[in-house]
């Protein structure tokens, strides 16, 4: 029995300097294949992040077809950071030392950062997705480039909309209440709304701004307190299961604003979002950069999407799919303008980037200095037959909005 | 005081009876036994699945299947008390703590690679209802989750004052050597008490899964709550986990609507603070 | 401290030269994926001491101690960014303030007698009260996190803390030594007689004459500084902080799995700990990906089962067992 102990242990503590000296010897060879570009994508597919990582993943793992098809010499490797910065840190270190020449991630500011801080010193372009902290592309990293609007451009991009919206519906909502959660998104949303919002020129008033612990586990008392605001339009920041919690209590309270709209979270478009509350979850409205359904691109995307993967629906992921492929499209097509996947020349073809073609709705893509992508701009998505649709604006959209919203009683 | 705020506050008042029966199997096992199971939490998100499954597979009302749930799990705490936990009966707290960290790990895990990471919301009928009375909303579920909550916890009280079983563990609370050397079988009234208390558990996170929409990462907030009411309340004692309940319940809804939602949680760890220092037996519990 | 060298047999001697020795070496041949794994050995190994006092010393379950290390590490990063102050004086401002919060704690608790299991709520309710008020606190950013600037590898700014992974490999080396000096001195001292004292029975210790009180005061003060210096470290090595993550009870769990597996209220038990956990975290990973096990929650799930499994078997700790067995130690080490 002695012996099975001393095994144990001695595995445990020898496991981990037999692990280092394997990948010390790590193929290097892959190095030398110039004519395909190894990528990591990292993202948190457990942990609290589970959802929108997972998510992600299923659009890594769609992309790897569609840029072959377009042409393009991909090896991807997919990584689980856990929603934890320490397992993100050494897990970037470990793909570069198996041969990663970019890495593409990682949702979380926090788990983002700390990979950042390896592909800086490793000189390995890092591309972020998704992740909207301003800080990012403020704190001087040079071998990052983010193709994601920023909290600031998510809300006045949201903002927009919004004035669009009413343009196009003719509602006339004269006060309005922003909720929003109490954690890093929701807090650099907020800043953008304080900051951007009284010079927008809309024409309803923001009564109060009301932040909720994201832990909570229910929202029935910030709905309460909503209701006695009673504002015309309510507009939301939450995460996927809390949009579910607030509208079941908005709708038990019998409250009932013109439109609930958010300025760039997730949660009003998410599966479990639809399943939960069928009817009642159609036309609320997210203001977010949104997959271009005119584009040849997404619908390719979508083809692959549909074959490999028929157990989600490419309409309520294409958000996370398009901007993970759209990260990998922006890589492979600085290693095809870049000739050699070697970092400084792979981050100048980075930088020089002009893409056209590609799945989420907007402009070529192209980097300022700073490595942010600043051109990306919001469409109006609208959950119609708990599909979400995009409304505005009119050259992309495949339906017209319809507000004010129709009353909870009485939907199919 | 105005409707809206008596509104919150019997809305809290509901919700906090779900609570305060999750907290009250951990009263029964940590009272009678010491045993600080920092996996309730999980637990309860089990429990929570359990009663989502058995609604999506054969369309039963979580009322329905709250008593079927209740005693699978009473054998499951029963099984795991005589194997796993029994071994760390009377060990230092930090051993039973690492056990329990580990086996929430375990737990929340599996969770996730069974159900993924979304959500789970069990669509009643009814989830959408509201009673109106005089001013308030209540909500359908919410009231029907509380008096489950009120039943179950009143079953348990009576089990625990007149039956033979009852008094037996009450005793090994009181004295242990005491109860040994009048020959109660101290091993087996353990495992029944585990298994009352991850019936408790098996109750309460049925009936929260018409309340709250199933997901791992519920878990740890839980097992904090769990905790907190049970210290509030008063270790020990079952009414007492309910109180603390129905105060964290209230408390919480008043500060969130008062102050600001962001903050409610603060005020429940000030709070426990508090009793941890004035009055540590809590609100009704006995000396320690 | 001289008592436990010469204390020592000759084999344990060589062994720890041999391993910082080889720690001091590793940059030369280990590559940087290595180098990072070792940096968390190291920071645990040093967290894990600073806890270790407190409980494996003073027998006080602080599951809270995230409150420090936040404390720790935001008052150096905010001195950072708002005033200029470098993380080497910043440390001496951070030390005081963790330190008068964990007084403030042990004073509630041992003041009012509150004991075992309530003195660990009543620990892990201050760190997630602080938690959700520095997700308030706008002059750090609030929830929205506190960010340092970029930091190159050309930067070479160690007063700045400005520098690469080989910086940050030998502070957390000199950290991690630094501890097991002092821990190793203390033990030996007056200071941690009167600890055991107090752990194995108060009440003989008290008729004796020791202040348990003061005893165990002086053990929340040194273990609370210590993890402020440990939040320091974790500040400027990730340079971005946010509430909900450094102060989270996550954090304090994981401080505290190293020395309760490597062995509670031994000197090397937290190393033995850290060198354990860690890498079995990154071996497991790394299995799971070469067997093509990815599904997400399958490591963590082998990481709790090994939790479960270590210590039914071993709950003294791996490290008494393995000094028995290799004959490092006299018997009452």
């Amino acid at each position: 029995m002695s012996t099975d102990h001393r095994q144990f242990s001695r595995r445990g503590m020898l496991a981990g300097t037999a692990a280092g000296a394997f990948y010390l010897a790590a193929p290097s060879i892959i190095r030398a294949q110039t004519h395909s570009i190894k990528i990591a994508v990292l993202m948190p597919q457990s942990g609290y992040l589970a959802q929108a990582g997972q998510s992600c993943h299923r659009g890594a793992l769609v992309s790897a077809s569609v840029l072959a098809e377009l042409g393009h010499k991909v090896e991807l490797v997919h990584v689980d950071i856990e929603s934890n910065p320490d397992v993100s840190r050494t897990q970037a270190e470990r793909a570069i030392n198996e041969g990663a020449q970019c890495i593409i991630g990682a949702f979380d500011s926090a788990c983002t950062l700390a990979i950042a801080q390896v592909c800086e010193q490793r000189q390995v372009p890092l591309i972020v997705n998704i992740g909207a902290a301003p800080q990012l592309t403020e704190q001087g990293y040079k071998f990052l480039v983010r193709n994601f609007p920023t909290g600031g451009m998510l809300v006045s991009n949201g903002l927009k909309q919004i004035q669009a919206l009413i343009d196009a519906t003719k509602i006339a909502p004269k006060t309005a209440v922003f909720l929003h959660a109490n954690d890093n998104f929701g807090m650099a949303q907020r800043q953008g709304m304080d900051k951007v919002f009284p010079n927008s020129g809309l024409p309803f008033k923001l009564l109060e701004s009301i932040p909720y612990d994201p832990k909570a586990q229910d929202l029935s008392v910030e709905v309460t307190k909503i209701r006695g605001l009673n504002p015309d339009l309510l507009l939301v920041v939450t995460r996927a299961a809390d949009a579910i919690k607030l509208v079941r209590d908005i709708v038990r309270q019998k409250f009932q604003p013109m439109g609930i709209i958010s300025p760039g979270a997730p949660g009003l478009y998410d599966e479990e979002f639809y399943k939960a509350l069928g009817p009642l979850a159609d036309y609320h409205i997210d203001a977010i950069p949104w997959a271009n359904p005119k584009s040849k691109v997404t619908q390719t995307l979508e083809a692959a999407f549909k074959k490999e993967q028929p157990n989600f629906r490419f309409a309520v992921e294409c958000f996370n799919v398009g901007f993970t492929f759209d990260a990998l499209l922006i890589a492979a097509d600085a290693f095809k303008r870049a000739g050699t996947a070697t970092g400084p020349e792979l981050m100048k073809a980075l930088k020089a980037t002009n893409l056209t073609d590609h799945a989420m709705i907007g402009p070529p893509i192209k980097f300022d200095d700073k490595g942010q992508n600043v051109e990306i701009p919001s469409s109006s998505v609208q959950n119609r037959a708990q599909t979400p649709t995009v409304v505005l604006p009119a050259e992309v959209a495949t339906m017209t909005p319809v507000l004010p919203e129709p009353p909870w009683q009485g939907r199919t | 005081m105005t409707a809206i705020t008596l509104n919150v506050i019997v809305q809290g008042l509901l919700t906090g009876l779900v609570y305060g029966l999750m907290a009250l199997g951990l009263s029964v096992i940590f009272g009678v036994m010491r045993v600080v199971n920092f996996a309730h939490g999980e637990f309860t998100v089990v429990a929570m699945y359990a009663a989502f499954v058995l609604f999506e597979v054969l369309h039963l009302d979580p009322l329905i299947v709250l008593l079927p749930i209740a005693a699978v799990f009473f054998g499951i705490g029963y099984l795991l008390q005589r194997t796993l936990i029994n071994p760390f009966v009377g060990r230092a707290e930090h051993e039973q703590f690492i056990l329990l960290v580990g086996l929430a790990t375990v737990i929340v895990n599996g969770l996730l690679l069974v159900f993924g990471p979304d959500a789970r919301p069990i669509n009643l009928s009814y989830s959408f209802d509201s009673y109106a009375v005089g001013p308030m909303f209540l909500d359908k579920v919410r009231v029907f989750a509380a008096i489950g909550a009120l039943a179950v916890a009143a079953a348990l009280l009576l089990f625990f004052r007149y039956t033979r079983t009852g008094t037996a563990i009450r005793a090994c609370a009181d004295n242990l050597t005491g109860a040994a050397v009048i020959g109660l079988d101290v091993k087996q009234l353990y495992a029944v008490t585990f298994g009352l208390g991850l019936a408790c558990v098996g109750a309460a996170g049925t009936l929260m899964a018409t309340i709250a929409d199933a997901s791992p990462s519920l878990a740890q907030a839980y097992t904090l709550l769990a905790f907190t009411i049970v210290i509030i309340g008063g270790l020990g004692s079952m009414v007492g986990a309910l109180i603390g309940g129905i105060l964290i319940g209230v408390s919480e809804a008043l500060a969130g609507f008062y102050i600001q939602p962001s903050m409610k949680s603060m005020f429940s760890f000030a709070l426990l603070i508090i009793v941890l220092v004035l009055r540590p037996q809590g609100l009704m519990g006995r000396r320690l | 401290m001289s008592g436990i060298w010469f204390n020592t047999s000759w084999r344990g001697k060589a062994l720890a030269l041999a391993l910082l020795l080889v720690f001091l070496l590793a940059p030369v041949i280990a590559d940087r994926y290595l180098l990072s794994v070792l940096i968390l050995v190291f920071y645990f190994a040093y967290l894990g001491h600073a806890w270790n006092l407190l409980m494996g010393f003073a027998g006080q379950l602080s599951l809270g101690h995230a409150l420090y290390l936040g404390l720790g590490a935001y008052t150096a990063t905010a001195l950072w960014t708002l005033f200029g102050v470098g993380p080497w004086l910043g440390v001496f401002i951070a030390i005081p303030i963790a330190a008068a919060a964990g007084l403030f704690i042990g004073w509630l608790g041992w003041r009012f007698a509150i004991e075992g299991v309530y003195f660990a709520l009543l620990t892990i309710a201050f760190a997630e009260f602080t938690r959700i008020g520095f997700d308030h606190l706008q002059i750090t950013g609030a929830a929205g996190g506190l960010f340092l600037p970029v930091n190159g590898e050309a930067a070479g700014e160690w007063w700045n803390l400005g520098g690469g992974p080989l910086l940050y490999y030998y502070l957390a080396l000199a950290l991690a030594t630094a501890g097991t000096l002092l821990v190793a001195r203390l033990r030996q001292s007056p200071l941690g007689y009167r600890w055991l004292a107090v752990r194995e029975d108060p009440q003989a210790a008290q008729a004796v004459g020791i202040n348990i009180f003061r005893a165990r005061m002086m053990a929340m003060l040194i273990s609370a500084s210590m993890t402020a210096v440990g939040g320091v470290f974790y500040g400027f090595y990730y340079r971005n902080l946010f509430p909900s993550q450094v102060f989270d009870i996550g954090r304090s769990i994981e401080l505290i799995l190293a020395p309760i597996i490597g062995g509670l209220g031994t000197v090397f038990g937290p190393i033995v700990g850290a060198i354990i956990l860690t890498p079995l975290g990154e071996t497991l990973t790394g299995l799971m990906q070469s067997l093509g096990l990815n599904a997400p929650g399958v490591k963590a799930i082998f990481y709790g089962v090994t939790l479960m499994i270590i210590i039914s078997l071993q709950p003294n700790g791996v490290w008494p067992w393995l000094a028995r067995h290799l004959r490092l130690n006299r018997p009452s080490e």
